[in-house]
């Protein structure tokens, strides 16, 4: 990684087995705050080294080229689907896959926080967050619209010949309704990709951040319950004094951690997704196919028109 | 007014602090908006109590000793304690102690006003010390590092301008008994451990005789009040005084002004502060 972040492939996933399953790069930066030009070449240089690296695929946080407190400064920074600087990162996008964080406004002028998925040179999906926290220390609400769907989206690692892997994306915050990771599986997810931005608060229990401690109960229960990958990165850095995390991981289908989270430094980590992995946990933990759709929906009726009825 | 818990306050939740994770935030707090900023340095009050000592170690650490300036700042009657204590913790942080004795220019200042008491002298005290802090950031380009803690912050027990005034401030978000739970977990000086807690704005002050209850308890009920939410009837079920827990959010309510920029009349559409909202790191 350019700058004075660490890069780190401690298990050599990246150099060893090339060929199998793929390897994902993780991009824990420290956005500068409303600076689209300095992270939007931050980005570039670093998807150039994960593919450089043989990573096909690279994951970086929440509103990774704006930062994340905007507040008015939200028009100020915000991209369209036909910005340049989206542009530049589909061209980017021709060796690996690339996963970036953005505001992006609508032709009505709306702004979303906005994950966009670049693939084979193209802007293949993007995912407004649906959950705006606004609460706390958080104001989303105030200054951004809520998007309204969850779609699923396909992977390639790089290699477009190859199966694809089918990827959902929950922004932060869409990570604390599960309705809304489960709606992702039962369209079918081999990876839940999580940009984040989550601020580290909570030291009075005298004990780890209350937030990461959070967080990692809740990726490894969604990989296990949903056997999927989770794929999540935060940021890192500080916003008018509110420190970012990091702890960015892969947390396979079993629930196990590949390798060890990232600390709260800026990294470039990478981590490898097989399928076996997810095959295997898919046959000794069958929840996908035990699924109640069925039941879910006709109890989702009943209690809607109940409800209706008064 | 009761300054002990009724025995059934006791084996109840405290603010605990996790110091490691604690020191790596602050410490990556301080670096983090000093170089955002364009500045190498920072410029510190060390009066020899725990608030301004922990901050200077945490200082030390994130920046290194040759950005950190501490500065020692007696009155005539400061206690000698006070000198003592600085002077260990400087040399703790491998720090050289720069001491600025403020008697002259407020004994100037009262000449002209000799009946002013001692509230009003403190406040000159305290405000003196920031305009030598801040003419120092001036002639070094050090920022200056706030010492005011939360449960200082919370009960207004502070000199406006004076003590509260800062660049940035990495222990505002602790209360006293966890900035104690820190300085031992950084081996500060016995000394600075457990003498009694004082501005030392005049000979025999107690920071617990003024405010009339302890640290321990009023961070107690703080912490259920406001960080918990517990409502007032929660707290005082929990065993504590009804007329302290009352007392101690009146205290909270009537100093919220000290917390705030000063309020500005509501004239356009966009007013600083009210809609007009920009990160405050804008543009670092």
């Amino acid at each position: 990684m350019t700058g004075t972040a660490a890069a780190s492939d401690p298990a050599g996933v990246a150099a060893r087995h090339p060929g199998r399953g793929t390897v994902v790069a993780l991009a824990q930066i420290a956005p500068r705050l409303g600076d689209v030009p300095t992270n939007l070449a931050r980005h570039l240089a670093i998807i150039n080294e994960a593919a450089a690296h043989g990573a096909g695929m690279v994951v970086f946080p929440e509103l990774s080229l704006t930062g994340y407190f905007l507040k008015d400064l939200v028009p100020d920074v915000a991209l369209r689907e036909d910005s340049e600087e989206v542009s530049a990162l589909a061209a980017a996008s021709t060796r690996v896959d690339v996963v970036v964080g953005a505001v992006l406004e609508t032709d009505d002028v709306r702004f979303h926080n906005a994950v966009m998925l670049f693939r084979d040179g193209a802007l293949r999906h993007v995912h407004h967050k649906v959950y705006l926290p606004t609460y706390g220390i958080f104001d989303e609400q105030r200054y951004l619209a809520a998007g309204d769907r969850f779609q699923t989206c396909e992977l390639t690692g790089g290699a477009p010949r190859r199966a694809p892997w089918r990827a959902g994306i929950l922004i932060c915050e869409d990570m604390w309704h599960p309705s809304a990771a489960a709606l992702l599986a039962r369209q079918g997810v081999d990876v839940l990709l999580c940009p984040s931005a989550s601020p580290g608060r909570g030291v009075s229990r005298g004990q780890a951040l209350g937030t990461a401690l959070s967080y990692d109960a809740i990726i490894r229960t969604y990989a296990q319950l949903f056997t999927t990958f989770v794929v999540y990165c935060n940021r890192v850095g500080y916003e008018d004094g509110i420190g970012f995390w990091g702890g960015s991981r892969v947390v396979a289908p079993d629930g196990s951690v590949l390798g060890e989270p990232a600390g709260a430094d800026e990294a470039l980590v990478y981590h490898r997704i097989e399928r076996g992995t997810l095959r295997r946990a898919r046959i000794a933990y069958p929840l996908l196919r035990d699924e109640r759709h069925d039941v879910n929906d006709a109890e989702t009726d009943r209690i809607w028109h109940r409800r209706a009825r008064g | 007014m009761s300054t002990t818990p009724k025995p059934t306050a006791s084996g109840i939740d405290a603010p605990a602090v996790d110091t490691g994770v604690v020191a790596g935030l602050l410490r990556g707090f301080i670096r983090d908006e000093v170089h955002k900023v364009g500045f190498d340095s920072v410029v510190v009050g060390l009066s020899g109590g725990v608030d301004s000592s922990l901050v200077t170690v945490l200082a030390r650490e994130a920046l290194g000793p040759e950005h950190v300036t501490a500065v020692f700042m007696p009155y005539r009657t400061s206690d000698a304690q006070s000198a003592a204590d600085a002077r260990a913790v400087s040399e703790l942080a491998g720090l050289a102690l720069e001491v600025v004795d403020i008697s002259a220019q407020v004994d100037a200042y009262f000449e002209h006003v000799p009946d002013a008491d001692r509230t009003r002298r403190g406040n000159k005290m305290s405000r003196e010390r920031m305009s030598v802090l801040y003419d120092i950031s001036m002639a070094r380009r050090a920022l200056v590092l706030g010492t005011s803690n939360k449960t200082e912050l919370l009960l207004g027990y502070g000199t406006l301008f004076g003590d509260m005034a800062s660049a940035l401030n990495p222990i505002g978000d602790l209360y006293k008994t966890q900035v104690y739970a820190m300085a031992r977990a950084f081996e500060l000086p016995q000394s600075v451990l457990t003498k009694a807690p004082s501005a030392d704005l005049w000979v025999g002050q107690s920071d617990e005789e003024e405010l009339g209850i302890t640290y321990a308890l009023v961070d107690l009920i703080l912490f259920h009040l406001f960080d918990e939410r517990r409502t007032r009837e929660d707290v005082v079920a929990l065993g504590f005084d009804a007329d302290v827990v009352d007392d101690v959010a009146r205290r909270v309510r009537t100093s919220q002004y000290k917390r705030r920029p000063p309020v500005i009349a509501k004239l356009s559409e966009r007013t600083i502060d009210r809609d007009f909202r920009y990160p405050r790191d804008w543009g670092r």
